[in-house]
Order: structure tokens, then sequence, then C-alpha cells
């Protein structure tokens, strides 16, 4: 495994793309989860795959396009569906989490139309559904690093903002902090960082990244900083351990990730309940 | 000397029937306000007014001078809400970081807590006698310490004004007394001006300096002696009948 991520460009793309992701998705994950707002990445990684069966659809149709990468679509599809959520959250004012369903099932509409389209399956869209070691390129590294930088930066500099906003919303919008901007840019941080994630992990789990280390951390953090700790160190052991669990096996890595990242949490939950005996 | 708040017939509804009808109320720099009245008087939308989370409907609001639309300096007011609405027993955050967030404003966008910030911290939390549970989780206190830790929060940022929406909801009675004289303290020592929202008329009456009555229009509004001199005929004009009042003797 070590010889092959030294001799193969491609695995050591996957492994550099999964170490980034391992540590943005359970950052802004953290957030995500104590804001109630679980359910959000899934609906917006929904969304992604229709930007990427769109663009695999323009890939397809016209030949001046055919080097177009999908990621870039995935990303502004991601980010525009949670422009759409907020609004829709502004009109529902009452039954916010409505907003969630309406994209969701939007976004896969518009994928299935896409993929009718383009006449069917192709392999490259088996794997951004359930994630691939192969599939991830030099220029992906780069696209994912950059969006690894931008969304530690942003959270780094709002992170006493986005931790009043997830305390107390009540508390935050008293004092007088501009919590709509705040909100709104943490909002397309978290697509950003499901459009990152999509390739290693693929879209159909790629909001369990988000979720399932945190979930872990939550039964026995103390204090949010330790939280954000323990949710990046469960996050890169999964992601770590499910790249070579994949490679060496030939499994889906997305799976595996997902499946090492549940087992962590189980454990963590007979940690805690052996501990509070 | 010019009052910190100054409220000037302020009218507001939510649909079709009015909450608060023709309200005008000053409040003197160091007084300590409680502002009783039965559910549904208007309290809660007095204080949303008066916090600038409502938008003013008729009326006027003049803060530390300035008009409310166009006050800024929103760190001079403390604010502490009915916790049990606002905050998610669960948590997963230290005291210390739960006070250190009552700087968010204070600090600034894209800045860091400086040492000050934290000397600031540990401060607050010993004015209010929670020092040494720092560390703990927030989640892990009762509901009066909880509380006491949301006092430090508004502390820290050394307000002039703090505002608390019945702040005794969730603390259990034998420990309400002395969330009391905690107030007085903050009140009296550090010359913090108070508006306490409750409906715990008896208990804070021995406390406040100043008494304001709201049931939609203020029915009352004087020092605490006067208030303690109204006779029962009276109270009952202003609460309506039905409400008891007991004189707690501490």
């Amino acid at each position: 495994m070590i010889s092959g991520i030294l001799q193969f460009e491609f695995l050591q793309n996957a492994f550099l793309t999964g170490i980034i992701i391992g540590a943005i998705a359970p950052l802004v994950g953290v957030f995500v989860v104590v804001r109630r707002m679980s359910m959000i990445s899934d609906a917006l990684s929904h969304v992604a795959l229709a930007g990427i069966a769109f663009s695999l659809l323009l890939q397809k149709s016209f030949l001046s396009l055919a080097g177009l990468n999908p990621l870039y679509m995935g990303m502004a599809f991601s980010v525009g569906g949670s422009l759409f959520i907020e609004k829709l959250r502004g009109v529902y004012k009452h039954y916010q989490e409505l907003a969630i369903p309406i994209i969701m099932s939007g976004g896969m509409g518009l994928s299935v139309i896409f993929i009718s389209i383009a006449d069917g399956f192709n392999t490259d869209l088996y794997g951004y559904l359930f994630g691939s070691v192969s599939a991830v390129s030099r220029t992906d590294l780069y696209v994912i690093l950059a969006v690894g930088i931008v969304v530690v930066l942003t959270l780094t500099l709002l992170y006493k903002e986005l931790f009043l906003l997830s305390f107390d919303e009540e508390h935050a919008k008293a004092s007088g902090i501009p919590y709509k901007a705040i909100h709104f840019i943490f909002i397309v941080m978290v697509a950003l960082v499901i459009a990152a994630s999509m390739k290693i992990i693929g879209i159909l789990l790629v909001s369990s990244l988000m979720t399932l280390p945190v979930a872990a951390s939550l039964r026995f953090a103390k204090g949010f900083k330790q939280m954000i700790g323990f949710s990046i160190l469960f996050g890169e052991v999964s992601v770590v351990g499910g790249l070579f669990l994949s490679y060496n096996l030939d499994l889906a890595p997305g799976g595996t990730i997902v499946i090492i990242a549940v087992l962590i949490l189980i454990l963590s939950i007979l940690f805690d309940k052996w501990k509070n005996r | 000397m010019n009052p910190i708040v100054k409220m000037e017939d302020i009218s507001y509804k939510y649909t079709k029937d009015l909450v608060l009808e023709h309200v005008s109320l000053e409040i003197p720099k160091g007084a300590f306000l409680a502002i009783v009245g039965p559910n549904g008087s208007g309290k809660s939308t007095l204080l949303k007014l008066l916090l600038g989370l409502f938008k003013l409907q008729k009326g006027k609001i003049e803060i530390f001078g300035e008009d409310i639309r166009r006050f800024k300096a929103w760190q001079k007011v403390g604010f502490v809400s009915q916790k049990a609405n606002s905050f998610n027993s669960g948590f997963p955050a230290t005291v210390f970081e739960v006070v250190q967030s009552g700087l968010t404003k204070k600090i600034g966008l894209f800045k860091f807590a400086s040492k000050d910030d934290k000397k600031r911290v540990k401060k607050a939390l010993e004015s209010v006698d929670m020092l040494g549970y720092q560390n703990r989780n927030i989640g892990e206190l009762s509901g009066g310490q909880q509380q006491r830790v949301f006092i430090a929060r508004s502390l820290v940022s050394e307000p002039e004004l703090m505002i608390l929406d019945e702040p005794t909801v969730g603390v259990d009675s034998k420990n309400v007394h002395q969330f009391y004289e905690m107030l007085e303290m903050l009140n009296k020592k550090l010359g913090i001006t108070l508006i306490l929202v409750t409906h715990d008329v008896g208990t804070v009456t021995d406390k406040v300096t100043h008494v304001a009555c709201l049931n939609k229009k203020l029915h009352f509004h004087g020092d605490a002696g006067e208030y303690n001199e109204l006779d029962e005929g009276e109270l009952s004009s202003i609460y309506g009948h039905g409400v008891q009042f007991l004189n707690h003797d501490h």
C-alpha cells in the first residue's frame, strides 16, 4: 500500500484529497450538527448530483466541453441549492425543515432527467454516487485543496460568531452581530465541502462524514474545541482507514469510510455507557 | 440627567389586536426596574422592541440618548433570556466558552480573544461565584447555576444596561432568593441598570428600586416603596381579578 502510494499518482491524489476532506467535512459538520441542520448536507449532495449529471451531459453533447471538470458544476449547483434552501426557509418560516425535502427531491428529479437525456448511466456517474479511489485527478486535488483552505480560513475567522449563533441564536441576534451574513457564508461553506468530498466518498454518503464523527465525539467531548478536535480525528481515521481497506480489498471507498465511521460511533457510545456506569 | 431608556407612546400589534397600547416609560440610570404583569400582557413584546429584535410600529424609543433605529452600541446592553427557550442543554460547550461568547460583538469580526478578554471572562465568572465551574460542560449544571453563567456571559462585555426576561424560570425556588440578591449586588456595586421582566411579583419588590405594571397599558410606574403601598383593590384593578399576591417574607 505504502509503496503503491509512492508509485501511483492516482493513489497520492486519493490519499491527499482524503486527508483534506477528512478534516474539513467534520469541521463544518460540528456546526451543522449542533445547529440541528444535519439534513441540509443530504439535500445539498443531491443537488450536487444534478450538477454532476448536467456536466456529464454537457461533456457528451458538446465536444468542446469534453474537458470540463464535473466538480465545478457540482459546486455551482450545490451552492445554488444552498441559496434556494435559505430562500425557502424564509418563505416557510414556521416549517423551515420543509426546505430540505423540496430541494432534495428537486435535485434528484433534475439528476434523473439529465441522466436520461444522456441516455443512461455511465461508470463516471457511478464513481460520483459511491466514491472512487481512481477517479481523483491532480486538478481535483488542487481544487479540493483550495476549497479546504477557504473553508478552514473562513471558519477560523468566523469561529466566535458561529459558536454564538450555534449556541444561542436569540442571543446572537440580540448582540448585534451580522448573523444573516454569517449564516449565509456558513451555508455556502457547507455546499463547497459537500462538492469537494463527493469524488472520494460518493454523493449518497457524503453527509455521513459530516455527521458521524461529530455524533461520536458528542458522546464525551468536554467543550466545543475538544469536540472539533475529536471530530476531525475520527474523520481522519475513517477516511484514511477506509481508503486503505478499499484499496486492499477492492471495495468502494465511500462504503468502507462510512462503515469505519459507524464503528467509531458505536465504540464511543459504548465507551460513554461504560464510563457512566 | 437623561434617562438610559426613554419610551414614548409605544403601541404594537401582531395581527389585529394591540398587545401594547400607548406605553410611555422612562428608566433612569442606576435603576433596578421590575416590569410585572400577567401572561399576555405584552411584557416580552416590550423587551423585544427594546432589544431591537422587533421593529417599532408606533411610538419612539431612545436608548442611551439615541434613537433605537440608529443605535449601534449594543455591547452596552446585556440580555439574559429565559434559558429554557433559547438553549439546548446537550450543547457541548464549557462554561468558559459560553461566557466568552458574550464578548463576540465587543472583540469584533475577524478578531480573536486576547489575554485581557480571557481575564474579563474569569472576572465575570468570579462575580457570579462560578469560577470553579469554568471547565465544566454547561449541560452538567443545575438550572440556577446555568442562569448564573448566562448572567456572567452578559456581564463580561461590561454592559451599562442589563435586560433580563423571566430569568428565574427553571431556577428552583430555594435558589431564587439568592439569585435576586446577586442581581441586587450587580445593581448596587457595579452600578448596572437592570430591567427585569417577571411574574414573580412578591419576591422582587423588596429588591428592586422601581416597578412598572404592564397589562397592554402601563398601569403603574413608580418606585418600589409606592408599589408596596398599593392595596389589594388597586392591584386587582391593575392585573385583573383572580391573581393572587403572595408577599414573601424573606
